[in-house]
């Protein structure tokens, strides 16, 4: 079951904790995850702590999924990192600042599981 | 065991500046006053993953260096380059910021820092209808309604409320958060807004509407507002403009929501006229909530050296600025930049994908004291004292103000200031004997 | 040991009251010496007028200039007087410059040197603010600069007068100044900074500051006293209340006399009056607004206890930047200009907005007008300072063209042709006829600082003096400066020579040396147990009300190049 939402990034004080420690597990366990709502995981079929497909005009990214019912439904948060910029959007539009609040995105259950940094960040050595 | 007092805290825009500091053989081991992100910076910086020394990617792997090879390798990447860009330089003091501007005109190169992925709109929104602001004892003593737009301080600024804002006690406001009303606009129910008197959620991309509509009430023409504007019923509307109008002392903090969100620097010129409204009927500040603890630094050495916050072209010989054509971003999608040299910042990390596919394929010089995604591309990889605690320096907190870092402990890196100037005198060297 | 000689120099320094002879300049390590050895660099004036280096006694350079500079991006590309604007590529020993009305730092120092400037006095520094001030100042090359740090709305200030605590007032404006590294007190619409803290402002002399108990006259007198006691260089350097408003020329009238009982403590001024022009107005609304500056012309020539600068106007685009918050609110709302402000807490306000003064607008006319009447009309040139209040009234860039204005009555007839007749019913220009000669050029823009600033060895060319030297292409008994204006303003555009502490820096109009300029601050000396109470009292301030501790408030000395401490004692 896919859904549609439309994707935010942003600071958490988790990830900001980490902000010097990117290279430690707690940077992973702090951006690696995409927030919805829980009517929205239920539609998806998921529970917290499931692999996530997110999929967007610019790519894709495997997260794990988080319950958050402050968000409303069709919204979807994933904390700023490298995770989140796998799939938000690099276009200014002119004015120099890219698309990293209000990107349409579809999410999926997926088997595969998250990459860590180092892998994710070797995709792009490999482009 | 020394106990340094009144230490400034060089994580994020709230820049603390009463932080007890206790070091022990050279080693902070316990800090007070500190939130979690200040906890991270000053003590656990002995836990995270230092680059500890100077690395060249040789096939693929980055292999130890000597200092001056890593230098030498360094500088002839920019004097080689035709097109390069210097990112980065927020988390480091004015006077390193200093030196790169200076390298940067010295090689011809564009100069951004990480404002263009954070208030860089706040700065085009400022060149548009200025900059309506206080510096934050300001809201401490006087505000009474206090508003974050897009914003969420519990995550990204945590002692803001307590040290000044919401939960502040000043002059005229010794009744603190009891004597003051909270609102939050978000798009979402966050940490922050739970806290809020009142939470005004919008539809996602709808703050111009919601601040346009807001200045047509202050303005007297609440007849053109329709009966939902951003998701929002005409009532609630009205009874925000109210709070705003009556209020003693108005304080719009404003973040990402504000500058990121569809019509991004649009959102800030609103918010600035929105505020010049207001002061027709109350008085009304704005203050953007900055990430960096130095952001705010690297604007203003920039305007004053340069006459330009920020995305500075030096190919001409003088600067050129047009953000949109000459932002970091910009340049890296146009697929431009020939080399790259980062520091105090990491876009490998914070930059959309096809920027950073862009930069894995250039020559990138990096310098930091810490091993994160940059480095993962990086080409060249120059270890750097952290500023604040291993180095001195000047650093600029939200509101222009600025403060002095001590340095706490010692350490065996080279300061970026140093590396800057070492990286400087070796690019002019090689020009010479070209 | 360097020594410089030059020769035939055509030396007008009215402070020793030569005008216009030819003379030899010795100079040795820097400073004006009365004779040099054979080995001496020779440079020959060839006859040409000297004076010494130019002193902008009122200038916004450094601090909160850069609101300027960040909100107008537009003002980098600005080249309206080529070869002192616009954007200049770095060169081998210049680096890149930008700007008209507020240029970056570099092009600030490298153009008030092209002028034959030496030395700057930034007009406004917020306390809590200083160190961006002075982080300003270290890359402004070549110039001597100092500030006048604010204190005219300040909570402690303000207290202590209510409170009548003057020796504590004292205490804390010393301590303000060495936590400024400060040259003098500046105030700035007293009173009215912190009304600006609500949205409100102060209306005259006798208005209640709101919550503090404290009229603008009690601040005035309250820190010239405290400014005397502490026997500080300059007197109190006031910007009244009601600037820009018609009728205001009574407030500023009003100021100036409440200071004919204060007794300077040194030999100099007991006030300093900035940019009357924006205070000569007369008139009750913008419709009936008319000039005010015969009022206060009359005033001025019957006192003899201060000196004022002018403010005066250029035609074209400026950028306003003043403590005066509410000033630059109204400014903004009633020209649909963009707006800036930055009320810093404890202490007073601010803001910045861009504005253009046309010579068809009748307003502009007069108040262009207003700042020359108040020049010719006052007939004694030591009690003038010439300003354009940079950026406010307009760019220093422009001050050759401001001279044609004071020294040409036919330049004036030609810029006032262009004005309606509206516009000439409401000023008394054109009825004047005074030309200012070279040497009361010379007091307006470098002679009456010295004495005004108590800086004996600036401003002048005596022995012992600092060996700042500008040398114009000019031969002042050859040329007739109400006729030849043009040649006046190109001379004055790129001296010949500009030496700074003897060293050539200008030749020809092009920068031939960028050395670092010095920065002079005043350390006033107040009893011991008087300054502990008083930090008894700041230290309350700190703990509750600041967002700074008090150990990170002070600029500290590494933030100063070249720092001259001119040290002074209190009378207790």
């Amino acid at each position: 079951m896919k859904i549609k939402a439309n994707l935010i990034s942003g600071r958490t004080a988790d990830q900001g904790a980490h902000l010097e420690a990117k290279t430690h597990k707690g940077y992973f366990d702090a951006c690696t995850y995409c927030e919805l709502n829980s009517a929205d995981l239920a539609r998806l079929g998921a529970s917290e702590g499931d692999s996530l497909k997110v999929t967007t005009e610019f790519g894709e990214v495997v997260i794990f999924a988080k319950a958050n019912d402050g968000n409303p439904e069709g919204l979807a948060f994933i904390p700023m990192g490298p995770w989140a910029n796998a799939v938000l959007d690099p276009d200014t539009h002119g004015c120099g600042m890219p698309g990293f609040k209000g990107v349409p995105a579809e999410i999926e259950v997926t088997d595969e599981k998250p990459l860590d940094m180092k892998s994710l960040m070797k995709k792009y050595m490999e482009d | 065991m020394p106990v340094i007092k009144d230490a400034v805290c060089s994580f994020c825009g709230s820049l603390c500046d009463d932080i007890t500091v206790t070091v022990e053989d050279n080693k902070i081991t316990k800090v007070g006053n500190a939130c979690i992100l200040g906890h991270s910076k000053f003590v656990g910086m002995f836990e995270h993953d230092r680059i500890e020394i100077p690395m060249i990617r040789k096939e693929g792997e980055l292999v130890p260096v000597s200092y001056d090879e890593a230098i030498e390798a360094a500088a002839k990447i920019l004097v080689k380059s035709r097109r390069t860009l210097s990112y980065g330089w927020c988390s480091t003091s004015c006077e390193a910021i200093s030196g790169a501007i200076q390298l940067a005109e010295e090689t011809g190169s564009v100069i951004d820092s990480t404002a263009n992925v954070c208030h860089g709109p706040t700065a085009l929104a400022a060149q548009e209808k200025g900059s309506p602001s206080a510096t934050l004892g300001e809201i401490k003593n006087r505000a009474d309604v206090i508003l974050f737009w897009g914003c969420n301080p519990v995550h990204a600024h945590p002692r803001h409320m307590s040290r000044y804002s919401v939960f502040s006690k000043g002059f005229f406001t010794e009744k603190g958060r009891k004597g003051r009303k909270m609102v939050v606009i978000d798009v979402r129910k966050t940490d922050t807004a739970k806290l809020a008197d009142k939470y005004v959620e919008i539809d996602q991309g709808s703050d111009l509407l919601l601040i346009t509509a807001l200045r047509s009430i202050v303005n007297g023409h609440e007849e053109v507002i329709p009966e939902t504007v951003a998701g929002v019923p005409k009532a609630e509307i009205l009874e925000l403009a109210e709070i705003l109008k009556n209020a003693k002392f108005v304080c719009v903090f404003f973040g990402m929501g504000v500058t990121q969100s569809r019509s991004k620097y649009k959102n800030g010129d609103a918010v600035s006229s929105l505020i010049s409204d207001l002061n027709q009927h109350t008085k009304a500040v704005m203050i953007a909530m900055r990430g960096h603890y130095n952001v705010t630094g690297f604007g203003q050495v920039a305007t004053w050296e340069t006459g330009f916050p920020m995305a500075i072209d030096f190919a001409k010989g003088y600067p050129y600025y047009n953000p949109g054509e000459t932002g970091a971003n910009d340049l890296l999608v146009r697929e431009e930049p020939d080399a790259a040299i980062i520091s105090a910042a990491d876009p490998g990390a914070h930059f959309p994908q096809k920027a950073v596919r862009h930069l894995a394929r250039i020559s990138v010089i990096q310098i930091d004291p810490y091993a994160n995604p940059t480095t993962e591309i990086a080409d060249v990889v120059i270890p750097a004292a952290v500023v604040g605690i291993e180095a001195e320096g000047t650093a600029y907190r939200m509101d222009a103000i600025s403060l002095h870092m001590k340095k706490l402990i010692d350490s065996k890196f080279k300061t970026d200031e140093e590396i800057v100037k070492d990286l400087t005198a070796k690019v002019r060297e090689l020009k010479r004997g070209a | 040991m360097s020594e410089m000689l030059i020769k035939n120099a055509n030396v007008c320094d009215p402070v020793q009251g030569i005008n216009c002879e030819t003379m030899d300049i010795c100079i040795r390590d820097g400073k004006i010496v009365e004779s040099v050895s054979g080995s001496a660099k020779i440079i020959d004036s060839e006859g040409r007028l000297t004076m010494a280096g130019g002193f902008d006694g009122h200038t916004h350079s450094a601090g909160k200039i850069n609101v300027g500079r960040f909100m107008n991006p537009n003002d980098a590309r600005k080249n309206l007087v080529p070869g002192l604007s616009g954007q200049v590529a770095r060169t081998e020993k210049t680096r890149a410059q930008v700007g008209y009305n507020t240029p970056n730092t570099y092009a600030i120092g490298y153009r008030y040197a092209k002028l034959g400037y030496t030395t700057i006095c930034e007009a406004a520094i917020p306390l809590l603010a200083a160190r961006h001030t002075h982080e300003e100042f270290k890359e402004i090359p070549i110039l001597d600069k100092m500030g006048l740090s604010l204190f005219g709305s300040n909570w402690q200030v303000m207290e202590y007068i209510r409170d009548k605590e003057p020796e504590k007032l004292a205490a804390y404006v010393s301590w303000g100044l060495r936590a400024s590294r400060g040259y003098g007190v500046k105030i700035v619409n007293p009173g009215g900074g912190e009304a600006w803290g609500w949205g409100r402002n102060v209306s005259g002399l006798y208005d209640p500051v709101p919550n503090f108990d404290v009229t603008p006259a009690e601040i005035l007198m309250g820190l010239a006293e405290a400014n005397e006691r502490l026997q500080l260089p300059h007197s109190v350097h006031v910007h009244c209340n009601n600037l820009g408003k018609p009728g205001n020329y009574a407030t500023t009238i009003e100021t100036m006399k409440l200071f004919e009982k204060i007794n300077p403590s040194r030999d100099r001024q007991a006030l300093h009056v900035t940019h009357v022009q924006f205070n000569a107005y007369a008139g009750t609304s913008w419709r009936d607004f008319e000039t005010g500056a015969p009022m206060v012309a009359d005033y001025v020539n019957g006192a003899d206890h201060m000196t004022f600068d002018l403010g005066q106007v250029i035609f074209g685009p400026a950028i306003t930047m003043t403590a005066d918050g509410p000033v630059e609110y109204a400014n903004a709302r009633m020209l649909h200009e963009k707006w800036s402000n930055q009320d810093i807490e404890l202490e007073d306000a601010s803001g910045v907005v861009p504005l253009f003064y046309s010579p068809k607008s009748f307003v502009n006319a007069v108040q262009w007008a207003i700042g020359l009447e108040l020049a010719l009309l006052v007939k004694d040139p030591w009690k003038v300072m010439f300003t354009t209040d940079s950026p406010n009234g307009g760019s220093f860039v422009n001050y050759p063209e401001a001279f044609t204005y004071l020294m040409s009555a036919k330049r004036r007839e030609e810029v006032i042709s262009g004005f309606s007749k509206m516009a000439i019913d409401r000023m008394v220009l054109p009825g004047i006829d005074r030309e200012l000669d070279f040497y009361e050029l010379a007091v307006v823009t470098r002679g009456i600082q010295s004495k005004m600033y108590s800086m004996p060895e600036k401003g002048n060319l005596k022995v012992g003096s600092d060996a700042d030297i500008a040398i114009y292409d000019i031969l002042p008994g050859q040329i007739d400066p109400s006729t030849e204006y043009a040649k006046v303003k190109k001379a004055f555009s790129g001296a010949a020579y500009t030496l700074k502490d003897g060293e050539v820096v200008v030749k020809d109009g092009e920068i031939e040396a960028t050395p670092k300029g010095k920065v002079y601050w005043v350390n006033a000396k107040v009893p011991a147990n008087i300054d502990s109470a008083m930090q008894k009292d700041i230290d309350v301030k700190f703990r509750k009300y600041y967002t700074v501790s008090k150990s990170n408030y002070m600029v500290e000395d590494t933030y100063l190049q070249k720092p001259v401490e001119i040290a002074t004692e209190g009378v207790f």
